[in-house]
């Protein structure tokens, strides 16, 4: 595998992730654990897990940012702590 | 509280990183997992099941008692929101919004008004008003079939590439859920209902189940497709290739109608009325 690609995704993954936790805002926290998401499934597609990485892409980054954002709306967008 | 809960997560964290150097190399051909389970998957497959995806028939053939109980997880995962989030009271007067087609006016009708009734030219529209988009709900409209049809290409083609039942039925979930967000809640139930999503769910659990049960009247085990070929036609391996078929349909089902029964209870708040 191109190990440059790998660093950078891993590397994304990571800053995702912790970016996630991080932002106070909570729909910005929900878009950035769908970016999340989005860079598992590349990594899962370099490991050659083809069928994870779909279940991924649809589960993760597509259908469970949609849910996240819709609780956001029908509660409040700013975290407490 | 928060650090001795960050020292927990790092404690962990590091006892996880102190481990990892003893599992086997990624894709190592002498890891334990690969030496005897593996080989056999990846040699009979075909003869087996005549499935030249080898996920699909571990997924839903050899190893289909996980994929039954994973549906019945999400199953009741749907059922749980449900229980959680609906909200069942009566319908009271409040202020609604209206919009009237041809000119465009919104109209706010107050506690306990009216609208002339068996008129056309008025649609509700949310009361946490949205500006009428109509690149949105057309892009959307063009969108939303072609995604439905792709869903149903990935259910039926998981035999042969990436793809099955979760995959397929997330895809068409997420497409009528694009439909709620580009048009309005109301819409998407007059397409789909509360009452056919959850029957929806729980008939795909049901054709699961049954398919395995349908196997142990024809005299094999549970879930063995093979024993189906009486009633499918053709030899026992194609009878496995499609038992596998009507499975995933039942997973694909399920998966659609909880997916969009959780956008429905998240989105309004479990009053079934406005939403996003």
């Amino acid at each position: 595998m191109i190990w440059p690609v790998d660093l950078i995704i891993m590397l994304l993954v990571i800053i995702c992730g912790l970016g996630a936790l991080a932002v106070r805002d909570l729909l910005g926290a929900a878009i950035l654990f769908g970016a999340y998401s989005f860079m598992m499934c590349l990594l899962w597609a370099i490991m050659g897990a083809v069928d994870v990485a779909f279940t991924e892409a649809s589960v993760g980054a597509g259908v469970s940012t949609v849910l996240f954002v819709a609780a956001v709306f029908r509660t409040s967008r700013r975290t407490k702590d | 509280m928060k650090t001795i809960a960050l020292l927990t997560v790092l404690a962990i964290g590091a006892f996880l990183l102190y481990g990892t150097p003893e599992f086997p190399a990624w894709g190592d051909p002498q890891a334990p997992a690969a030496l005897h389970v593996s080989p056999y998957y990846i040699e009979h497959t075909i003869e087996d099941t005549a499935v030249p995806n080898v996920v699909t028939s571990v997924l839903a053939d050899y190893r289909g008692y996980d994929t039954m109980f994973e549906t019945s997880v999400i199953f009741a995962a749907g059922l749980a929101c449900l229980m959680l989030l609906r909200r069942y009271q009566p319908k009271t007067q409040e202020t609604r919004l209206y919009r009237h087609v041809p000119t465009g006016i919104t109209l706010r009708i107050a506690q306990g008004g009216k609208i002339p009734e068996a008129s056309d030219e008025f649609e509700r529209i949310d009361s946490q008003w949205v500006p009428y988009d109509l690149i949105v709900k057309l892009t959307a409209r063009l969108i939303v079939p072609f995604a439905q049809l792709f869903a149903l290409y990935v259910i039926a083609h998981g035999h042969h590439s990436p793809g099955g039942g979760f995959q397929g039925g997330v895809i068409y979930g997420a497409a009528l859920i694009l439909y709620a967000v580009s048009f309005d809640l109301r819409s998407t139930f007059r397409r789909l209902s509360e009452r056919t999503a959850i029957l929806l769910s729980a008939a795909g659990v049901l054709i699961y189940a049954s398919t395995g049960f349908l196997c142990m009247l024809m005299g094999g085990n549970f879930l063995d497709y093979g024993y189906l070929a009486p009633l499918l036609g053709g030899d026992p391996v194609m009878a496995r290739s499609h038992g596998i078929f009507i499975v995933e349909i039942g997973v694909g089902m399920a998966v659609m109608a909880v997916m969009v029964s959780l956008y429905y209870n998240l989105a309004s708040a479990g009053r079934h009325d406005e939403g996003l």
